[in-house]
């Protein structure tokens, strides 16, 4: 099959719309994407205590993330060795062992087997210390953000992220002057009927802002938030941003921003009295980080994607969202809001706030992405028929000049990498 | 007034609640049952105890989100709910908790089935917890939780409108 059409001649970008209906592509992504890539289990904020653990499914392979009796962050598969049940089955809290509810084997947290009952019975050929839980083959974090790869032969975490993801990473934690961001209690989890990669290109096409959002762009207006017409030709959004590629899949946009940012950008819709803390917060950011580097964090926006299916969005808040395919046509999203460790509790219910006004699936913004993801999912049932998608945006233009976030040029960066990955070998 | 509230003065209120919010009648419903300090909380699935300050939540409006949430999803824009759900709430097991000279928490179950077009049904069940305050104009709303029974919102998606 034939993925994309990448036409450098004609500046022609198509995407055959089989990718996001095909069980055999979504088999073979299980493969040569999921099993190769570093994929997001969690952030250690979430198990701060030794013992402490969540459970949840990552790239759809249930996990047990904790952070063992020595203080280490492991994750485990969790599947019994025994005869393979869920080990785990409550979703968070803090155990000395992890014991299997069908005949009772018992895990250290660190995952060795430790209890068999009526161990007597099995021979000596029965070698507990084989018989531990299983864990991915490879397990790194940054800056907290802890990552799984299934293939030993991987490169390390910070060589897959690649210097220019890292920066972008930095700006959203030189948030926090501990430079520490912590998971805040919470968690959305919701489906979308449309494939996964549908997530992908959604959360970082901002020409889709004016017409999807337009309603939250009017409840922006109506808050006195000040929403400008674009000043320039070519720009479909208040103000400028640009879409820029990180290197390995990873892309970022980067605009300037005008919707508020719990870091250091007050709107009137955080209300007057939080105005001043808000002011506090910038000094600090100025103070610590120097006037270029601090209105970098506290003046631009950014949505990040690590590929393949972690997204960070720095906006009106900072969301981390993963999102996993449950069949071709359905996936499965988790969101988190991140927030500085040090925040008050003054701050920390202004940044909650601000989340509302545009994520979540009781946000102003996030349900007509979902409204959207799944009209093109509808409308895919004609993939037959009309089989390319069009992704071409900004592609004519000269090397030299930046290419917007309102552009494809990120869009292009996903689905080329994504192509490369799908036939590499072949 | 008579300060106490009987149950069947608050059933027929939050009767006529689900009454016009299952038809969309939405600015009557806000500027005729709701107080000026009235919050709208809808918390995590996984949270359903936290405080909206202290937790992420799905829904936290105060008065005037509830006024611009109203805006948004009337709007044809409002892509979610256009065309709108179809909605239809029951409730039962009406309970009237604490109660002083001018609040009574209630308590109540709901099942509020959804349907759209091309789409299966979407059943929202959990518990209403209103704070109602007994005024000299009638019962009005202080304060509407809505606390989900499933542990993720899962298929059921979004919540876009008034639940």
């Amino acid at each position: 099959m034939t993925y994309i059409i990448d036409d450098k001649e004609k500046k022609v970008f198509l995407l055959n719309r089989e990718v996001h209906v095909s069980e055999q592509v979504l088999t073979e992504e299980v493969d040569k994407i999921f099993s190769k890539c570093w994929i997001y289990v969690g952030h250690d904020s979430e198990i701060p205590s030794k013992g402490d653990y969540v459970t949840r499914k990552v790239a759809g392979r249930p996990v047990i993330f904790t952070r063992d009796s020595k203080g280490e962050i492991r994750v485990h598969f969790n599947t019994c060795r025994h005869r393979g049940a869920l080990v785990v089955t409550t979703p968070r809290g803090n155990a000395r062992n992890f014991m299997c509810v069908y005949h009772g084997w018992t895990y250290r947290t660190t995952g060795e087997l430790h209890g068999v009952p009526g161990d007597d019975a099995y021979t000596e050929s029965f070698k507990k210390c084989e018989y531990g839980l299983k864990s991915p083959a490879r397990v790194e974090s940054y800056r907290g953000l802890v990552f799984m790869n299934l293939d030993a032969n991987a490169p390390t975490l910070l060589d897959y992220l690649g210097p220019k993801t890292i920066d972008y990473l930095d700006l959203i934690f030189e948030q926090s002057p501990s430079g520490k961001m912590e998971v805040i209690g919470g968690t959305q989890e919701y489906d979308v009927a449309a494939n996964w990669k549908l997530m992908v290109e959604n959360s970082v096409d901002d020409y889709h802002l004016p017409t999807t959002h337009s309603t939250w762009l009017n409840y922006m207006k109506n808050s006195g938030v000040t929403v400008e017409a674009p000043k320039e030709e070519g720009l479909v959004l208040p103000t400028k941003g640009y879409a820029f590629d990180l290197g390995n899949g990873h892309f970022t946009t980067d605009n300037v921003n005008f919707r508020g940012r719990p870091v250091a950008k007050w709107i009137p819709i955080y209300g007057e009295a939080a105005k001043p803390e808000i002011e506090a917060i910038r000094a600090e950011l100025v103070q610590r980080l120097g006037a270029e580097r601090s209105a970098r964090v506290a003046d631009t926006n950014r949505n990040l994607v690590i590929f393949p299916n972690l997204v960070i969005n720095d906006g009106s808040a900072v969301t981390i969202r993963t999102f996993y395919a449950d069949g071709p046509e359905r996936m499965q999203v988790t969101a988190w809001a991140i927030g500085p460790v040090e925040e008050s509790e003054t701050a920390r219910a202004v940044r909650l706030d601000a989340f509302l006004t545009f994520y979540g699936p009781g946000g102003f913004a996030t349900p007509d992405d979902v409204e959207a993801l799944e009209l093109v999912q509808q409308g895919m049932k004609n993939w037959r028929e009309d089989r390319w998608s069009e992704m071409s945006r900004g592609y004519g233009k000269p090397e030299e000049e930046q290419q917007l976030n309102s552009d494809e040029h990120h869009l292009r960066i996903f689905w080329r990498h994504w192509n490369k990955m799908m036939t590499e070998g072949e | 007034m008579d300060a106490k509230l009987t149950r069947a003065q608050v059933e027929d209120f939050v009767f006529a609640e689900a009454d016009l919010l299952d038809q969309w009648k939405l600015e009557e419903w806000r500027t005729t049952m709701l107080t000026e300090d009235v919050e709208y909380l809808v918390p995590s699935n996984d949270c359903l105890e936290g405080d909206h300050r202290k937790v992420l939540f799905t829904i936290a409006d105060n008065a005037e989100r509830i006024r611009q949430r109203v805006i948004r999803i009337m709007d044809p824009n409002c892509h979610a709910e256009y065309p709108q759900s179809r909605t239809r709430r029951l409730i039962s097991n009406v309970r009237l908790l604490e109660q002083n000279e001018t609040e009574v928490v209630v308590t109540a179950n709901f099942i509020c089935c959804r349907y759209r077009r091309f789409e299966r049904i979407r059943q929202y069940t959990g518990q209403y917890r209103w704070k109602l305050r007994n005024t000299p104009e009638g019962i009005r709303i202080r304060e509407r939780k809505v606390l989900l029974d499933a542990h993720e919102l899962g298929s059921l998606g979004s919540v876009s409108f008034i639940l």
